[in-house]
């Protein structure tokens, strides 16, 4: 019995170390990538060609949940401010709600998982055909060649990506309260433009973007580059990346939030 | 072999944290000749291509490339060298989302400055070269296995480099294609000049383009020599590995108990 405890003790304090060391090497690679990021910016080509497939690519998901996610905020927003009498109020509510958290959040999850677990799953795929090798002894380095312009495309897609889901959601929400159900058309705008802030709401939706965008594009290329070379490591990996990129989501938003928003405003 | 030396293996050793994969070996190529390394599945050689390439650190000894000794560069210095190295993978390690075009001219984009009519009329001589030249337009998902070697081996001998290493060149290919890499083989390292380093266990087909041999068994050189003296040696590896038999030197089982034991035999019978 007391060896089963111990073992068991041994056991998570190796987890932990292991998830430690990880930590480290992935922080060791983020920074790496950060100093080879000079091709990137020099031949910004190749950053170019990534926008389109970590970008352009994420669109139609991005745009077709901002809709949705607007047009349900519209309905339930309708649902109780009607009790209320504040039923003109609901333009207010869409928009803050999707310009605060729901547009920064939701689109980042599903960047992490559209973009996100492709990045890995491609990198990780030219790991295990042995294509970032041979990239290595033609003199090519993969993380500068590879990894960088992936993780610049990124970064620089997610604020965009999160702002089209926050004005498709601010549609979807006129759409269903304003066109279907009937709200005055001008107290919904002229509300919505007096509650929301530039500074204090879409510079800080903006900021907290900007945050995923780096946090999901860093695991995924970290994930992706240190997948096993097998077709089991490739597919944990790109679980891995949603996974990992979700809960990281949602608590770097805690954080954000608690420094951004202490109750004023 | 009188001519220059390129390559010198000096006392390499070389092992994963305590097992042991090369054991102190001796070799040298010179310019310009087809040299092969053979052995079994496992044996190190592999391995033995990763230190000459430099993405791997010898435990002691070392490769001296060019006059240069490989793991004592720099990294800067290590790219320079590998500029003069080539490298076929095994199953051609094509970058997926190019071109076969833009795969050849991958490392002429990537090193050098020249205008891009220069590079494409250098891009079609090097598909030419290996028959792919209509080709140039597919991607790598739409080439045959051979096919995919064939371009590797044109992306390979993109910056004419002075040492091309083959891993495995042989695997998975039917006879036409074989003997079509065979030929390709030793054909361009007589135009280029060039030296060639063919890791196989193909005995038939390498025996018949290369200059000189190198058997590689438990770590060590077990025998080496031009392929005349390697089909008539009685060195019982070299003939068991040669004629593909069964068993001897390199035994059949796995090491066991005996089998009697396994089989609970012996009790009853004693």
């Amino acid at each position: 019995m007391p060896n089963r405890i111990v073992s068991n003790i041994q056991n998570i304090g190796h987890r932990v170390i292991e998830s430690v060391w990880r930590l480290g090497v992935a922080s060791r690679f983020f920074i790496l990538v950060l100093l080879k990021s000079g091709t990137s910016l020099r031949r910004f080509n190749l950053v170019i060609r990534e926008l389109y497939f970590t970008g352009v690519l994420s669109l139609i998901i991005i745009v077709v949940s901002g809709l949705f996610v607007g047009m349900v905020l519209g309905l339930q927003g309708y649902e109780t401010l009607q009790k209320y009498g504040s039923e003109s109020a609901v333009g207010t509510l869409v928009a803050l709600s999707l310009v605060r958290e729901l547009g920064p959040v939701v689109a980042a999850l599903l960047f992490a998982s559209r973009a996100g677990s492709a990045i890995t799953a491609e990198i990780g795929l030219m790991k295990a055909t042995e294509q970032l090798a041979a990239m290595g002894m033609m003199a090519v380095d993969p993380i500068a060649r590879v990894v960088a312009p992936r993780f610049w495309a990124g970064v620089i897609s997610m604020p965009f990506l999160a702002a089209i889901f926050s004005v498709m959601g601010v549609f979807g929400g006129y759409l269903v309260t304003v066109v279907f159900i009937g709200v005055d058309e001008g107290s919904f705008w002229s509300q919505m433009q007096s509650a929301v802030d530039f500074r204090f709401d879409i510079l800080n939706g903006f900021i907290k973007s900007c945050f995923f965008g780096v946090a999901v594009t860093a695991i995924a290329v970290f994930e992706g580059y240190d997948a096993p070379p097998t077709a089991e490591g490739v597919s944990g990996a790109t679980t891995r990346t949603v996974v990992t990129s979700s809960l990281v989501i949602l608590g770097l938003d805690f954080i954000l939030t608690a420094f951004m928003f202490r109750g004023v405003g | 072999m009188t001519a220059e030396t390129l390559i010198e293996v000096n006392d390499l050793n070389f092992s994963y944290d305590t097992r042991a994969i090369l054991k102190g070996i001796q070799m040298s190529m010179p310019r310009g000749q087809v040299v092969a390394i053979m052995g079994g599945s496992g044996s190190g050689k592999t391995t033995l291509l990763k230190l000459i390439g430099g993405t791997i650190q010898p435990t002691s000894g070392y490769v001296k490339f060019a006059g240069e000794v490989v793991h004592e560069l720099n990294r800067d210095a290590l790219f320079k060298l590998r500029r003069k190295m080539g490298m076929l993978f095994q199953f051609g390690a094509l970058f997926t989302d190019l071109s076969v075009f833009d795969n050849v001219a991958f490392q002429m984009r990537e090193h050098t400055n020249l205008p891009e009519s220069m590079i494409r009329d250098l891009v079609l001589m090097k598909l030419h070269a290996v028959g792919l030249r209509g080709a140039h337009h597919l991607m790598p998902n739409e080439l045959s296995g051979g096919m995919a070697r064939r371009v590797a081996l044109a992306r390979s001998i993109a910056l004419d480099p002075m040492l091309i290493m083959y891993d495995e060149p042989f695997t998975g290919l039917d006879p036409i294609s074989l003997s079509v890499i065979g030929n390709l083989i030793r054909r361009l390292s007589d135009a280029l000049g060039m030296t060639s380093i063919v890791v196989t266990h193909d005995v038939q087909e390498s025996l018949k383009i290369v200059d000189y041999v190198y058997f590689i068994a438990d770590g060590v050189i077990a025998a080496e020599g031009t392929p005349k003296e390697v089909r008539e040696s009685i060195a019982p590896f070299v003939h068991q590995f040669v004629h593909g038999e069964e068993d001897g030197p390199v035994p059949f089982h796995y090491p066991a108990q005996t089998y009697k034991k396994d089989l609970n035999l012996e009790d009853n019978f004693a």
